[in-house]
């Protein structure tokens, strides 16, 4: 049950910890990063589409890296694409997070053997907390790995430092 | 106009520029000296009976042999006739007269095929990498490519 479930008429408290309020605030609000870079963003749509909503998770998307807090990379990740990629999620501020959708961004997919120009894995450039496999991950996919992250957010603590 | 109408037009006009020709193929080829090929070029595109008003393909190949090719793609447009072009160059010194003056389509074509396959077109007035970053080494679409260990810091093999 959450916060809001609880009655309030007879007293106007909650108790709880610092944690929990904050993880509980982080996890409903994953703002995204707006930007695909393949196929894999046309499931990421068709997850922000009405049949999957994406948005009733919380998550919507952002136009700028300074707003959001979790990076969807959704598509191959070519080395070009890779410096901007990296300095994208530097930009982002903490805590941040990093949903790599698709086998392309997780170890390079289909381009593993032949392509170079496609980086092995967008977790060679930046740290990854999910990683969703498909070839593309239909959007049930997308949605399974968020609510990964979110079970992820839920256990952070900010006394401890989680990596 | 048919290919070995257009064939007689180009060794009469140029002579040994026109080096070897097959004109029974699918798409009937002409070959043509690479030093040459922006003058026959202009020929085509500039002569009344043949305006070859339109390049639809400029493609680079690598024939694993030590030469490297350049294979044009040309139509017409008004006289509804086609022909393939095709100059070959050493590896060791690939050069290839350019035609994007000619055709403007050519300078994007051009600058790919010098990307990936490091053919130099000599007259280009903007000859440099297109698809990958201008610090890339190396031409990826050639056979005896051998990928950068690393770009920039990033590993690039599996």
């Amino acid at each position: 049950m959450g916060i809001l479930d609880l009655k309030l008429e007879n007293s106007n408290i909650i108790v709880t910890s610092v944690d929990r309020l904050l993880n509980w605030a982080r996890l409903s609000s994953l703002y995204q990063m707006q930007f695909g870079l393949a196929c894999c963003a046309i499931e990421m749509m068709a997850a922000s589409a009405s049949n999957f909503d994406i948005m009733r998770f919380g998550v919507i998307p952002r136009a700028t890296p300074r707003q959001a807090d979790v990076m969807i990379v959704a598509g191959t990740v070519t080395i070009k694409m890779a410096s901007r990629i990296k300095r994208l999620y530097d930009q982002m501020a903490e805590p941040r997070y990093v949903l790599s959708m698709g086998s392309c961004s997780n170890c390079g997919g289909p381009y593993w053997e032949h392509g170079y120009h496609v980086l092995k894995g967008v977790d060679r450039v930046i740290p990854v907390d999910v990683y969703i496999p498909g070839c593309p991950p239909r959007p049930e996919a997308l949605l399974e790995g968020l609510m990964k992250l979110q079970e992820k957010v839920r256990k952070e603590s900010i006394a401890k430092k989680s990596a | 106009m048919n290919p070995s109408e257009i064939h007689e037009r180009l060794t009469s006009t140029f002579g040994a520029a026109v080096v070897d020709a097959k004109l029974d193929a699918a798409q009937p080829w002409i070959q043509i000296a690479p030093d040459k090929i922006d003058q026959v070029c202009q020929f085509l595109a500039r002569e009344d009976d043949l305006a070859f008003d339109y390049l639809m393909c400029l493609s680079g190949v690598d024939y694993n042999n030590g030469t490297l090719g350049v294979v044009y793609h040309l139509s017409s447009i008004r006289h509804r006739h086609k022909i393939v072009l095709k100059a070959s160059c050493a590896k060791d010194a690939p050069h290839v007269a350019s035609v994007s003056l000619i055709w403007g389509t050519a300078d994007w074509h051009e600058r790919e095929a010098f990307d990936l396959m490091g053919i130099i077109f000599d007259g280009h007035p903007d000859l440099r990498r297109i698809l990958l970053p201008a610090d890339w080494e190396g031409h990826p679409l050639r056979k005896d490519y051998k990928v950068q260990e690393f770009y920039n810091g990033m590993r690039v093999p599996y």
